[in-house]
């Protein structure tokens, strides 16, 4: 995004299947700590190039996910009856959206939006009482809602505006995918969406071998692509890959940089906060000072007394 | 430790026109708050997934919780900086903290969507140490507890040497309808009395201990409230998101309650016909300038380090609301640079208006002006809405109105008074007076 040579580098990444650290190229070292991206994550790969718009992602996915998350079925205004799902946008009731982006007769894409399943999830970081979880080793974002308190921390927190919350019902919840991680993915070994998709738009594999897969699309057909893997760097990684004809920015999917937010907040939180050393110091020592004034006072009013009695 | 001779109760009806107004305002807020319980947020709120907080955590939380540390400000003035002369004005300060923060905390449990797994937050294994949120829920927990051991002495003074008149009032108006047993009544009430005589003296023994944490949880949690908003790198406006913002919050909450214990102070003296504390006030608001100073000075040089300047004089929509919360701030602390204004009751109301309107404006901008979560996205509040939290703010000055009038809070007058209630119905009593 700042400049064409990080973009080179991505592809070089990309060809790799490296980790690699995610830290800026400004070479802070603190900054890049302990952030590497794992590429043995599951992950998946949607390419906007080959989706059809057919919307079967969207079906299977409001179907395998309906009860759990307890998710309704969205009416157009013409639909009185309900007949059809036409959600206009992530919601309360809808994980997985494909979206058409048309600038002319000609030159238009779908875009599919869900979770991307960043490997440093701002909204993991942000839930105060862990209901929101990233599984370390496949890398999916979980939300518990026997656990979430419904502050919606992590949709501030997220920049892609992925959670949504269920506004019009008594007992709400956080809506968002994970990957169908206790439905479709242990029964199948592959996502809702990903299993239904006729032309192979979304697909399921392992990150490392998906970058691989969508630099060689990139190589094989440079026309037809901007040459850019949408999530291999992005906020310290993401494992929903994106590949498109337009760009990223105007299909909805907004430049954010590499750097995940979640490490910036909290260095400094771990900074003011570390080993608890200064909230502890800092009452130690009002409480020293606060004594000591007042056995001031007292002293004083008793000076006073004894003066006034004299 | 023991001041309880600093204080007096106010001695005046209850029952005045306002305190009708303000229940009024209070039951339509808690009806509204029922019918969103009932229904849903949305039913009465216009937040939506592009801003999930609204009204009721811009103000209510981030905002009233300011406006409540005049408690905290004033308990590092008088035990910090060993200004003990200021000593009569903690109590009043210490309710107004009370109700700020608890009806903060009230807010966030209609606010949350799940309030029923809040005690998820008691659950160290569901414990979070990296979220700002976490910090802040269990402090202001904590401190709104502290709040109310601080103002325990009141209660306890007022059980032990309480005359009990509105009780025995209500005794006698219950005497024809249902023969309550009065002896039970009044023994209870003699235990009760016994046990607040054997309590104060204790609690005062460790009260400071418990007055200190009273200052160490909110410069945790007020800066916290800045942390909280650090994570949203893409969505908080450049001209507020920095990595200052736990510093600013910090410095603004304090000079914020100065400001209010300042607004607070001469107000009461107004409506309750109290002389003005104008030497006490004076004192107190050249503290307020130079806080503001360092204030400015660190949101100029941070802008001026990001290379945010332009960004602040491009005369836009978001430059503006920075220059209005800037120059009313600056514009407040002038006045008080200027020490015959600092004399001038009206004065000195303005500019803590001022301060304290500018103070509230920032975390308003940093909050949800300054708040872009992307195109398509807007936010005003419903009516409903705004009614929550008038209601809420409405049950605030209520509670206290009524509380003063129930226990020793406010500062004892020190000279005698030839008060203006000409009702005679509650003669002040001159128990104590020392003039």
């Amino acid at each position: 995004m700042k400049n064409p040579s990080r973009r080179n580098f991505l592809k070089m990444v990309g060809v790799g299947g490296a980790a690699l650290a995610t830290g800026t190229m400004g070479g802070s070292a603190d900054a890049s700590e302990g952030l590497k991206i794992d590429n043995d994550n599951v992950a998946m790969l949607y390419d906007a190039t080959r989706c059809v718009g057919c919307k079967a992602c969207m079906t299977i996915c409001k179907r395998v996910n309906l009860d759990s998350g307890s998710l309704s079925y969205e009416q157009a205004e013409f639909d009185p009856d309900g007949l059809w799902d036409a959600p206009a946008d992530l919601s309360g009731d809808t994980r997985t959206l494909i979206k058409l982006h048309k600038e002319s007769p000609t030159k238009w894409s779908y875009v599919k939006h869900s979770c991307m399943h960043c490997q440093k999830p701002s909204c993991v970081s942000v839930c105060p009482v862990s209901a929101m979880i990233r599984d370390p080793e496949s890398g999916i974002v979980t939300y518990d809602k026997g656990i979430c308190i419904g502050c919606r921390y992590c949709q501030i927190a997220c920049a892609f505006n992925i959670p949504r919350f269920q506004w019009d019902k008594a007992l709400p919840q956080i809506v968002k995918c994970d990957m169908c991680k206790s439905t479709e993915l242990p029964r199948t070994g592959t996502t809702g969406c990903a299993s239904v998709c006729p032309v192979d738009a979304i697909h399921f594999g392992k990150r490392g071998d998906l970058l691989i897969e969508a630099q060689r699309r990139l190589d094989a057909e440079p026309e037809k692509y901007i040459q850019y893997i949408y999530g291999a760097q992005e906020l310290g990684g993401l494992n929903h890959l994106c590949l498109a004809g337009l760009p990223f920015e105007r299909l909805g999917l907004p430049i954010v940089g590499d750097q995940p937010p979640a490490e910036f907040s909290e260095k400094i939180q771990h900074t003011i906060y570390k080993g608890f050393i200064a909230p502890v110091a800092l009452y130690g020592s009002l409480c020293y000072v606060a004594i000591r004034n007042m056995k001031k006072a007292e002293q004083q009013k008793s000076a006073d007394k004894k003066g006034g009695d004299a | 430790m023991s001041h309880h001779d600093d204080y007096q109760t106010h001695q005046a009806k209850i029952l005045t026109p306002s305190f009708y107004v303000l229940l009024t305002l209070t039951l339509i807020g808690f009806a509204l708050i029922a019918l969103r319980f009932i229904k849903g947020i949305g039913a009465v709120s216009n937040m939506n997934d592009g801003y999930p907080w609204g009204i009721w955590i811009t103000y209510d939380v981030a905002t009233g919780t300011a406006i409540a540390c005049g408690g905290y400000a004033m308990a590092i003035l008088i035990y910090i900086r060993n200004h003990m002369q200021y000593h009569p004005m903690i109590r009043s300060a210490v309710l107004t903290s009370l109700f700020g923060y608890g009806l903060a905390g009230f807010s966030v449990m209609v606010d949350v969507g799940r309030p029923w797994n809040a005690y998820n937050f008691f659950i160290p294994s569901r414990w979070q140490l990296n979220s700002a949120m976490f910090e802040v829920a269990l402090c202001v927990m904590a401190y709104t507890t502290v709040l109310l051991i601080e103002f325990l002495p009141a209660i306890l003074t007022t059980i032990e040497e309480g005359k009990w008149r509105r009780t025995h009032a209500l005794l006698d108006w219950l005497e024809p309808h249902i023969k309550p047993d009065r002896a039970a009544v009044l023994s209870k009430l003699e235990r009760l009395r016994l046990g607040a005589a054997w309590l104060r003296p204790k609690l005062n023994k460790v009260l400071i201990f418990v007055i200190v944490l009273g200052i160490t949880l909110p410069t945790m949690h007020q800066s916290s409230l800045g942390s909280l908003v650090l994570i949203a790198s893409t969505k908080v406006h450049p001209l507020w998101h920095t990595g200052f913002l736990p510093l600013l919050f910090l410095i603004n909450c304090i000079y914020i309650g100065f400001s209010i214990v300042l607004i607070e102070s001469i107000i009461s003296s107004y409506f309750f016909k109290r002389p003005f504390e104008v030497k006490e006030l004076a004192g107190l608001a050249k503290i307020i300038p130079a806080l503001t100073l360092i204030w400015l000075t660190v949101v100029i040089g941070d802008l001026a380090w990001r290379g945010q300047l332009g960004t602040a004089l491009a005369l836009d929509f978001y430059s503006g609301f920075f220059l209005l919360e800037f120059f009313l701030i600056a514009g407040g602390s002038l006045i008080l640079f200027n020490s015959r204004k600092r004399e001038s009751v009206r004065w000195l109301f303005i500019s803590a208006a001022l301060i304290t309107i500018g103070g509230a404006l920032y975390r308003f901008n940093v909050y949800l002006i300054g708040f872009q979560p992307g195109k398509g996205w807007h936010y005003f509040p419903s009516l409903a809405e705004l009614m929550i939290t008038v209601g809420i703010i409405a049950f605030e000055i209520l509670g206290y109105q009524v509380l003063v009038k129930v226990f020793p809070v406010l500062p004892k007058l020190h000279f005698d008074l030839h008060l203006p209630y000409g009702q005679g119905r509650h003669l002040p009593e001159v128990k104590g007076a020392k003039a």
